[in-house]
């Protein structure tokens, strides 16, 4: 993001004398432009002017080269030799460009450069180095690490250079002692990628005095023609969403242009300090004046270029190598600037338009004559090229956020002064301006817009007064309704609202009221839904789990932890085109996957006892599902389309998911501590059945038919886990213990229990009208115990169910109280046999039963119970 | 026996008198309840005695029973203190064997703990439900249409491509510019629920959405890609940038207490406009009180309304966004995003159902 300079920023507005840059900051925030960094220099001295006496080049071993230097720092700064005498300090330099006399950078000792890098004699090579020549990356002044500052390539003039003294203090010199602040720009406001603009939002938030640069070079700007310095096509036969790519080009010469001279060093050190390196007076002109402008422009040898100039898309096959030395393959979106050589109109690629130019053309060290080019190019043709081949320039960055389309004859006319003041040569007066730009609609704006949107009680003369400033033409107003035209570098103000934003931010946010507002009555509250979130996962916290949030991303290294193919994984889960991961491509089709991620980490960290659970989405890819549709926005889609939308997104359900390691009841002084087994994962299960007040049915996998498609067995222990499903039938989870294998790939203890249920599923099952309470009987209960000797493969859901029936209404409470199995010593019960034992309460709603009555009852169950071939026990 | 039978004053006097002595030595209910089954029983001489006095003259008949009675309630009452005193004796006794050491730990089930980020989560819904507001959740994958073209993120609006967004895979789908895909991404905001929420329930609306949203970042000490956003939205007649201010104020202070306020600077988002970033007056920053930032705000855009329907001339509406965990890291001091994501239950326990 761009940086300001308050020695640069002072070219287009006031600022006071002692305007630091926090102040700055403060200023600009006020009005929308918000503070990214402060870049103060971190270098302290002592860092001086030095000069080169002579040099040694010394080979080394490595196959590098150093160079002893003794090396002039002055009277003050000099070594002393043994007789006492002042003499040049000895310092080891291994840069390629040390010459005899040249003027260095030499930090010394106690300096501490950027990176908290402490310069200290020395010994080194052979040698006691006593300082150090340094780079302008030492320094922080740029990423140039090539070879050392010579003082003479910083474009100070022969004058300044004279002038400088040896062990002058050189932070001063290089500015390094002045804070320059970073802004954030957003992206409506292109126009503040420039001083230009920069300055004008300071003057918006001080008032201080501002002059808009362009008008008066607007005026200084010849005349220009269709025809003019050369000719140029706009030949866009692809326009993206019907807009041309480029609405203007201009473009204008500079005839016996010198390519020796220099840029001098004020723009270089401006240059530098917003971050770019100059190159050579032509490139750093153009630079420069797209950082204080907002003008991307580019400057070419107008020797090379064969006229016409043709604006046009590529062609499918084009390819360019870019100034960067790549090779790119062009897509017919990309939009070109090329020339015809040969007299092939448009055969030539010069440059991707607003991006990047190309290596033909570019001014060189003979270059003579110079045509610039300033351009207006469309905003989504320009973000598009950039975007598809990762090229983000400083001129597509502005181009996509909308460049002033009025400014280009200013803006070449500055360039032109520059170029021909500091490498001479004669303008040309015949620029050419192919200009199809419109000029932007009057927006209807009523007054009252103001007070609606922001409440805030400003008078239409003020309104007027401050729409003015920014930049808009205002007419009319007599009867609330003001017609204005935004100014042509703000491409983003197009409505009412936005022109209430630019009065509310001049008047000041701070000067909004504050109110409350009342909301009507009707559907407040948590839904049921909500409420039954909040119950389940206060049910398992009580319970003694504690809830954790894990990223729902997987890949195959995980669907294997859990035994499943990862093929047949692949094609059900949704994937992610860009994963930060790349072994995580996938969205978890359980929570137990990425839960048991989380379980994982907690034991490696040494806890034991690890019950955690988790309430999240997870995603269920459908290859059957249609495309979801790419629909405009700003208008309201129709039923069928908002029902297209919906209908290609994933199933992505609600769940709840638990695993419970380690021991099931804390090893205390009380009594011995018990393992975690299937049992604690259904009781968990069954108590969130009971929150919700609804009966889950918990069913073996060797009993439940035919399994649900997407019942992950190979996860689960065979013997230990129930499938739970609801009364009508609904499969909606699983709890018991994990597979042994699975239990090791994680590296979690032996019978490990874990849950999973679909919410989203459940939550649909209950009902959202309010219980209906059954009468309490007062009539006595009659108690009875009921043991029964079944085989092993009968459940005691089973038998229960059939006690149930039996029993009907009287039947007011079941409780299996003992279990067990019979064996070959057993005469009782015999081998694959099990016994188990009811306590059953009776109760009738509407009599004292009577013996013979509970004995009916009695008789009833056992009946019914020789269908599992179930036998009472005396 | 029986014939010679007779009230024997003295015989009766002497027993209970004997009886109310041994009562007096007794040093056990049990040998308490042996005195009087002995002396008060059916074989006593207190009962033989009482029989007699139906034999007895009429005129001796009176003094007989006023003896009688007294001797009952001399016993009576001597079993009685003797009783009481016994049976303090012996509960002290009792307690005493009892006595346990009871700040040794009884935690057999030790209480759990919800993540703070859902508990906060539920204390942001909360304060919204209690200004009459609803809550809503929308769909973690989404379509690119309610994430971004609705909220007047157009296809190639900058915005969009700086959203640092998951896409979701696919090829059967043809997005605006005409490239391949799912048209489909994980949520970049919980904005993406605002014409959701406005197609669905209509206007008069005031809707805040809490939950998680995806942008590619790698996780570490500050960011994380997965994270969680509370948007608000309001949409009614004559709703402004006051009403803004008034529930980010009411907000800050239920989240930061009462001398927690916001301030809006201007600001950019597509889908307001005005816009503005909001600030948080943070009263416990570390260093002293200042401004945070805090989340983006503004009047929604009347693009947003028109994607649903809604007439931007008859209708104004605001929305806000915030970040939850930045709410969870400055309430409670933490200073890395990893204790929120790594699920380490040492991290939650701290906060165990809440605070």
């Amino acid at each position: 993001m761009p940086i300001v300079d308050i020695d640069w920023l002072k070219e287009h507005v006031e600022v006071p004398e002692d305007l630091t840059v926090e102040k700055l900051a403060a200023d600009l925030v006020r009005v929308g432009l918000e503070e990214e960094d402060i870049h103060t220099s971190s270098v302290t001295g002592p860092l001086v002017v030095g000069k080169i006496v002579d040099f040694t080049p010394e080979p080394q071993k490595n196959g590098k080269t150093i160079n002893w230097c003794h090396v002039d720092v002055g009277e003050k700064y000099n070594a002393v030799d043994a007789e006492g005498n002042k003499v040049p300090r000895g310092i080891i330099c291994g840069a390629p460009n040390v010459g005899k006399d040249e003027l260095v950078v030499v930090a010394l000792p106690g300096a501490i450069l950027p990176g908290d890098f402490e310069i200290a004699s020395r010994k080194t090579y052979g040698h006691i180095s006593d300082g150090m020549c340094c780079s302008e990356r030492e320094l922080g002044l740029s990423d140039e690490h090539n070879g050392i500052i010579l003082l003479r390539e910083q474009g100070f003039s022969q004058e300044e250079l004279n002038s400088l003294e040896l062990g002058q203090d050189a932070i001063h010199l290089l500015h390094l002692d002045r804070p320059t602040l970073e802004i954030n720009i957003t992206p409506d406001r292109g126009y503040a990628f420039s001083y230009r603009g920069v300055a004008r939002e300071y003057h918006h938030s001080t008032a201080q005095p501002y002059v808009d640069p362009i008008p008066e070079l607007t005026q200084k700007a010849p005349k220009a023609s269709a025809n003019g310095d050369v000719e140029v096509l706009i030949e866009d036969e692809a326009p993206i969403h019907g807009v041309v790519g480029a609405d203007r080009y201009y473009a204008r010469a500079l005839h016996g242009f010198n390519p020796a001279s220099h840029t001098p060093n004020w723009m270089r050190r401006r240059l530098s300090r917003a971050g770019m390196r100059p190159i050579s007076l032509a490139v750093d002109v153009t630079n420069y004046l797209m950082l204080d402008l907002g003008q991307p422009m580019h400057a070419y040898d107008l020797d090379k270029l064969v006229a016409p100039i043709v604006v046009r898309r590529a062609r499918e096959g084009e390819h360019l190598t870019t100034l960067d030395g790549k090779d790119r393959e062009l897509s017919v979106e990309d939009l070109l600037i090329t020339d015809s050589p040969n007299g092939e109109k448009g055969s030539r690629i010069i440059g991707l338009a607003g991006v990047m130019g190309g290596l033909y053309g570019e001014i060189t060290a003979e270059t003579k004559n110079i045509l610039v080019e300033c351009a207006h190019f469309d905003q989504v043709s320009i973000a598009r090229t950039a975007r598809r081949h990762k090229l983000p320039s400083e001129a597509s960055r502005r181009f996509e956020r909308g460049v002033d389309y009025a400014m280009q004859p200013g803006a070449a006319q500055a360039a032109i002064e520059l170029l021909s003041r500091y490498g001479s040569g004669e303008p040309s007066n015949n620029p050419t301006d192919v200009d199809n730009t419109v000029a932007p609609a009057a927006i209807q704006f009523k007054v009252t817009e103001v007070k609606r949107l922001a409440d805030l009680d400003v008078s239409a003369d003020q309104i007027s007064s401050i729409l003015t400033d920014i930049g808009c033409t205002v007419a009319g107003g007599g009867n609330g309704v003001m017609s204005v035209v935004p100014p042509t570098w703000r491409p983003d103000i197009t409505m009412p609202p936005d022109l209430v934003e630019e009065v509310a931010r001049l008047v000041g946010y701070d000067e909004i009221p504050v109110h409350v507002p009342a909301a009507p009555v009707k559907d407040t509250g948590l839904t049921p839904d909500q409420q039954r979130g909040r119950w389940v996962a206060n049910t398992l916290a009580e319970s003694g789990l504690v809830e954790t949030l894990s990223y729902p991303f997987v890949g195959d290294a995980d669907y294997k932890t859990f035994g499943l193919d990862t093929e047949a994984m692949a094609s059900r889960s949704v994937e992610i085109t860009n994963p930060l991961g790349g072994d995580r491509p996938y969205l978890r089709t359980d929570l137990l996957h990425t839960l048991a991620l989380t379980a994982q980490r907690n034991i490696r960290r040494g806890l034991d006892n690890v019950q955690i659970y988790e309430i999240g989405h997870v995603f269920h890819f459908d290859p059957a599902a249609p495309a979801v549709p790419a629909l405009p926005g700003g208008v309201k889609p129709s039923d069928e389309q908002l029902a297209a939308l919906d209908a290609g997104l994933p199933d992505q359900p609600l769940q709840v998911a638990g695993l419970l390691t380690g021991e099931a009841v804390t090893k205390g002084w009380y009594e011995d501590t018990r393992a975690i087994d299937w049992t604690d994962a259904v009781s968990r299960v069954r108590r969130i059945g009971d929150r919700l007040g609804v009966e889950l049915r918990f069913t073996a996998p060797r009993n439940y038919g035919e399994l649900p498609a997407t019942f992950e067995s190979e996860t689960w222990h065979p013997g230990r886990t129930a499938l739970v499903s609801l009364n009508d039938g609904t499969w909606i989870g699983v709890a018991g213990e994990l597979h042994p294998q699975v239990n090791e790939n994680l590296g979690i203890p032996a019978h490990s229990a874990a849950f999973e249920l679909n919410l989203t599923a459940l939550f649909a099952h209950l009902s959202d009208q309010p219980l209906q309470a059954k009468p309490i009987s007062t009539f006595p209960p009659v108690k009875q115990d009921l043991a029964f000797s079944v085989d092993e493969s009968v459940t005691s859901a089973q038998l229960e169910s059939v006690i149930e029936e039996a029993a009907g209404d009287v039947l007011e409470s079941i409780q299996l109280f003992d279990v067990f199995h019979g064996d070959a010593k057993n005469s009782g019960l015999g081998e694959g046999k099990k016994s188990l034992a009811y306590a059953v309460v009776f109760r009738s709603p509407s009599k004292t039963l009577t013996a013979e009555d509970s004995e009916a009852i009695r008789a009833s169950i056992v009946e019914k119970a020789q269908v599992l071939g179930a036998q009472l026990r005396s | 026996m029986a014939d010679t039978a007779v009230f024997d004053e003295q015989a009766v006097t002497a027993s209970v008198t004997e009886g109310i002595e041994k009562i007096a030595q007794a040093s056990s209910t049990d040998e308490l309840k042996a005195l009087r089954a002995h002396y008060a029983g059916g074989d006593s001489e207190m009962t033989r005695a009482s029989k007699m006095i139906g034999k007895l003259a009429v005129e001796e008949k009176k003094a007989a029973g006023q003896l009688m009675s007294k001797l009952r309630a001399d016993f009576g009452r001597a079993f009685a203190a003797k009783e009481t005193e016994l049976k303090q004796a012996e509960e002290q006794a009792a307690l005493e064997a009892e006595t346990v050491d009871v700040t040794m730990p009884t935690d057999r089930h030790p209480l759990g703990a919800r993540h703070p980020l859902s508990a906060l989560m539920e204390d942001i819904q909360d304060f919204f439900t209690s200004m009459g507001w609803q809550i809503a959740d929308g769909p973690e994958v989404e379509t690119e249409w309610y994430d971004f073209d609705a909220l007047n993120f157009g296809p190639d609006h900058p915005a969009r491509q700086m959203q640092d967004t998951f896409y979701v895979k696919g090829e059967k789908a043809t997005d605006a510019a005409g490239f391949k895909g799912s048209n489909m991404v994980m949520r970049t905001q919980t904005s993406s629920d605002q014409v959701r929420s406005l197609l669905g329930k209509g206007v008069p609306l005031y809707l805040a959405c809490t939950g998680r949203v995806f942008r590619t970042d790698e996780l570490d000490a500050t960011h994380t890609p997965v994270f969680h956003q509370c948007e608000a939205l309001a949409v009614d007649k004559g709703l402004t940038m006051a009403d803004l201010k008034g529930t980010l104020n009411a907000l800050a202070v239920a989240m930061f207490g009462p001398e927690a306020k916001t301030r809006l600077r201007p600001s950019y988002f597509p889908f307001t406009e005005p816009s503005a970033e909001m600030d948080l007056w943070f009263p416990d920053k570390k260093g002293g009180p200042g401004w945070i930032e805090w989340g983006g705000c503004g009047m929604v855009n009347p693009n947003v309304l028109r994607s649903a329907g809604i007439d931007p001339d008859v209708y104004t509406g605001f929305a806000f966004g915030v970040g939850v965990e930045r709410a969870l890291l400055l309430r409670h001091d933490i200073n890395d995003m990893h204790d929120l994501v790594e699920g380490d239950v040492r991290f939650s326990e701290q906060f165990a159902m809440g605070e």
